[in-house]
């Protein structure tokens, strides 16, 4: 059996949901650092748009996911994300898990526990952002409390950001999954096994009924 | 059940020839994505309650270092009790002390625009004082000094008929209100100095207004005009939303302690 040259990893709706929700993300970071930085305050001033143009992005930012549940490819990789498997156990604890020696599937625990930090993080952040935003319906400790916990958390989601960005800039092709929608087969074996295996077999299983029905016509 | 697998596919091979024997198959195995979203959900629901005291011991731990820091840095660290930078138009409005005007009119005997000399010349009182921000952040103990805001009344001679002032900023766009009654308080002043020192661009020099009692955004920066009127106009943030009358502590649902001296 032939392997297909390239698979497909990314339908058209979910690299539009990738991109809509990082476009967000930088629009939170960035007018965050506009905010929050004293420095760069100082540069633009306007306080109150800034704020607006990040209370409106923040909010935003969960919104294409939602849409996104529209689609079978999105749900479907969602359920994967969630599952841990024993291997995704062992990959996060080698030291060679960059071999390929242990098996994983679509995602590697890594990228699952990027992917599930984000989920929680936005989630958070809209919760605290709202009552950092609508402060005046909330006891005062809580007004401080949700500004410590967005504060700290922002930081964190600022490193996540940045190490994701980092990652996908050292592998050619894990952006072109996501520019194209496709990698190389062969680079879907090397760090995807298991779903490499799957995806092919079920191609050339779509292929092969696709032939029988045209010769059968 | 197999609820990860749609149901008009079956499930995918687990001896396949290329795989490992134990390979995983995706979508199998512990639900540990969503105990990693809801555990973030509760310790971020546990933080909001219990925020305020990890910012105070943060705050002990952190004073020493903070106020010792020549290189700003400190700066970044989050829910740090220091003065943050807030300016509501596109670039900072530059006076220096030698082409600074207070212009103060209205419903006053006297009309009349004072240079920074002229403010100087003036009884000066001081303060020491909080600084309480209404989004959370308070800096403790801010030495303050300038021309108090009824002397300065006293100085232009109110009219009948007046009942609330006027705040203009030089910077253009803020506004802010007192009635005649607040602004008669002897803890409102035209600050001179801030922080023991002549109020710097940043925190709206070379004059500001400093209202003790109240939030911080009513302690109008970069201030240009003071108008007497009959009525109380809202200013900047008061047509945003926020309170007019903005008692530290019993305004805009907040519950902070008083400024203490």
């Amino acid at each position: 059996m032939r392997l297909p040259a390239k698979l497909l990893r990314f339908t058209r709706g979910q690299r539009w949901v990738h991109r809509a929700t990082a476009i967000l993300m930088g629009i939170c970071l960035v007018t965050a650092a506009f905010l929050y930085i004293d420095v760069l305050s100082q540069l633009t001033g306007h306080r109150a748009l800034i704020e607006w143009i990040h209370v409106i992005a923040g909010i935003g930012l969960p919104v294409p996911a939602l849409i996104g549940l529209g689609s079978k490819a999105f749900r479907n990789d969602a359920r994967i994300l969630n599952r841990f498997s024993r291997n995704d156990w062992r990959w996060l604890r080698s030291r060679q898990r960059r071999d390929g020696g242990i098996a994983v599937g679509k995602f590697n625990a890594g990228q699952k526990l990027n992917a599930n930090f984000q989920l929680g993080a936005i989630l958070v952040m809209l919760g605290t952002g709202l009552v950092m935003r609508f402060a005046n319906h909330w006891p005062i400790s809580l007004r401080t409390g949700a500004t410590f916990v967005h504060d700290w958390l922002a930081y964190a989601v600022l490193a996540a950001v940045l190490g994701h960005v980092w990652m996908a800039n050292r592998d050619p092709n894990a952006l072109r999954g996501m520019r194209t929608g496709y990698v190389p087969t062969s680079w879907a074996r090397r760090e995807h096994l298991v779903w490499a295996v799957h995806e092919s077999a079920r191609v050339s299983e779509r292929a092969a009924t696709k032939k029988k029905r045209t010769n059968v016509s | 059940m197999n609820r990860q697998w749609d149901d008009d596919e079956r499930p995918p091979p687990r001896d396949h020839p290329d795989l490992p024997v134990d390979a995983p198959i995706d979508g199998e195995g512990r639900p540990v994505g969503r105990r990693i979203v809801l555990s973030m959900l509760g310790l971020g629901a546990l933080g909001v309650v219990f925020g305020k005291q990890f910012q105070n011991v943060q705050n002990d731990v952190l004073a020493p270092v903070v106020s010792h820091d020549p290189t700003g840095l400190s700066n970044l660290l989050p829910a740090v009790d220091r003065f943050r930078y807030y300016n509501v138009t596109d670039s900072e409005p530059v006076r220096t002390a030698s082409d600074y005007k207070l212009t103060v009119g209205g419903l006053v005997d006297r009309p009349m625009t004072l240079t920074l000399a002229d403010l100087q010349a003036m009884p000066q009182t001081t303060l020491i004082k909080d600084f309480q921000c209404v989004t959370g952040w308070r800096v403790p103990q801010v030495h303050w000094s300038g021309v108090a805001l009824p002397d300065l009344l006293e100085h232009v001679g109110v009219q009948k008929g007046a009942s609330a002032l006027r705040f203009t900023s030089f910077d253009g766009a803020y506004t802010e209100s007192l009635t005649l009654a607040q602004a008669q308080r002897r803890d409102v002043l035209v600050a001179l100095q801030m922080l023991g020192k002549p109020v710097t661009r940043d925190h709206g020099g070379p004059v500001r207004l400093y209202v003790a009692p109240m939030y911080g955004y009513k302690s109008c920066k970069w201030l240009g005009g003071i108008e007497l009127a009959s009525e109380v106009t809202p200013g900047y943030w008061e047509d945003l939303g926020y309170d007019v009358d903005a008692w530290v502590g019993k305004s805009n649902g907040r519950g902070d302690d008083a400024a203490t001296s």
